[in-house]
């Protein structure tokens, strides 16, 4: 196993399993949807790390930042569904990054490159995968019964602006850190099909972390391992791994 | 004779530019159940949200002890958390309650073990709504707000979860608020009453007092009969 593939190893593991477990909670806020595009709102990001030759992470974060306060701002001035601002904001992101990102660098801004990835985005994979893990599960209590029920979040003493907040930052950095492995166009995919997947099989909340975590975890390693192998890129096969797995849990679907 | 536990005065409430709940003043004692009766889009929702500090309002809201608040909110029922991989146990663990704790407050309100690890989502309607009171009186609160609490539940149902509460609130010597638009509750389980209308202005005190035939009809702004043995 080559150095390079060991790096794309552990950031892949961490990413995704981070991912996978903020996706639980954004599976139950019905808010899966909104890292699609913050993901396109991370190409222009993307796209001029690209052209200056930093990490597409770095690039991406300050973007996703921007987005996370743009749908933010739309849904309380204007009153829209998500689904009408996934559209405004999807087509903004992606048009802009079109702009200055050069064709023949495209394919790592929107599938992502895990492939090159280097030891410093290695150990910030780490670093911030393992932050957003703890700080998801230190706060799970607390963002869960905010999405069953706000006000009854409130009156029990939870500072409901403080763990969206919390929630939202940590929205931001998988994002920032998802474009490095499955690209621009399918962070959307990193967080919800695994929790959507661990929700067909699970009964309890422990369990539907756990398996989320796991179906995130194994898809990011066997769609790393077939890539290298393969040759073809490592982020659409990440995808579709978990969407393979996805596939068998509606077999075993538990209600 | 008990002591004021909330003094409300001048209260008025206004949401997006239009008056919700104007000209309010009253007191609750310390142990009352109060219902607060009015029909559809009297503002009863409002003015409980508005003491929680959930919506912004206008005037007094004096609590004379700080109160440890419950809340049973609107709406909250199995069907909310239906998609949600959640048990009973889950529910209580939000609170991070331990599991003796849980089957402690789950037998205040008639329900076993076997509904512990069952999802939460698919209890009866009544099973929900008595899981969320145990829940709500983990904290051990001393004041209840209640809104609507059997609106989810059927006839039967929701005359064993007003039983329920009732019992609960002599037991545990709470001061309760009570959202509802059903006088039969009124009637049978309040010791006061605060009726609101967009009518007239706004009625408070001892129930066989003050629903007179004449206030009920300005309330529900139509003739309402209501017969008490």
């Amino acid at each position: 196993m080559t150095y390079q593939l060991v790096l794309s190893l552990i950031s892949g593991v961490f990413i995704a399993g981070a991912a996978a477990y903020l996706g639980t909670l954004m599976l139950s806020k019905k808010m899966a949807v909104v890292a699609g595009p913050l993901g396109h709102l991370a190409l222009p990001g993307a796209a001029l790390a690209l052209v200056y030759g930093f990490s597409i992470s770095l690039g991406a974060f300050p973007f996703v930042v921007v987005g996370i306060l743009l749908i933010w701002l739309l849904e309380i001035r204007t009153k829209l569904q998500m689904e009408a601002l996934t559209a405004i904001v999807f087509a903004t992101g992606v048009a802009a990054a079109f702009l200055f990102l050069p064709i023949d660098k495209a394919q790592a801004a929107l599938i992502g490159d895990i492939s090159k990835v280097g030891i410093h985005a290695t150990v910030a994979a780490v670093v911030l995968g393992t932050i957003v893990f703890i700080a998801i599960n230190r706060s799970y209590p607390e963002i869960m019964l905010i999405s069953i029920h706000e006000d009854l979040a409130k009156t029990e003493g939870i500072n409901v602006k403080l763990y969206n907040l919390l929630y939202l930052s940590a929205i931001a950095i998988i994002v920032a850190l998802g474009v490095d492995l499955v690209g621009g166009l399918m962070t959307a995919a990193l967080v919800a099909i695994p929790a959507a997947a661990a929700r067909n099989v699970s009964r309890t909340l422990a369990q539907y972390g756990l398996a989320a975590g796991a179906c995130g975890i194994i898809s990011s390693i066997i769609g790393i391992l077939s890539a290298t192998f393969s040759g073809l890129p490592a982020g659409p096969l990440v995808i579709l791994t978990s969407g393979f797995i996805f596939l068998v849990t509606v077999t075993m679907a538990k209600v | 004779m008990s002591d004021v536990l909330l003094e409300v005065k001048n209260f008025r409430v206004a949401l997006e530019g239009s008056l919700v709940l104007s000209d309010l003043n009253f007191t609750v004692e310390e142990g009352e159940f109060l219902t607060i009766l009015g029909p559809n889009g009297s503002g009863k929702t409002v003015l409980v949200k508005a003491l929680l500090g959930l919506v912004p309002y206008e005037g007094v809201v004096n609590w004379h002890k700080k109160p440890q608040i419950g809340y049973l909110p609107q709406g909250l029922n199995q069907m909310s958390v239906r998609d949600m991989p959640l048990t009973v146990k889950d529910f209580f663990t939000l609170k991070k309650l331990k599991t003796h704790e849980v089957l402690n407050y789950l037998s205040l309100v008639g329900l076993d073990k076997s509904v512990l690890n069952k999802r939460a989502g698919y209890l009866s309607g009544g099973e929900f709504q008595r899981m969320l009171v145990a829940w709500v009186l983990a904290t051990r609160p001393n004041v209840l707000f209640l809104d609507e609490p059997t609106t989810a539940v059927d006839i039967a149902g929701g005359e064993t979860i007003y039983s329920l509460l009732r019992n609960i609130w002599r037991e545990q010597k709470l001061t309760v608020f009570n959202v509802t638009h059903d006088l039969n509750i009124v009637f049978a389980h309040s010791t006061h009453v605060l009726c609101l209308s967009r009518f007239r202005h706004p009625c408070y005190g001892v129930p066989k007092e003050v629903l007179t035939p004449e206030v009920l009809s300005d309330v529900y702004g139509a003739d309402v009969k209501f017969h008490t043995h």
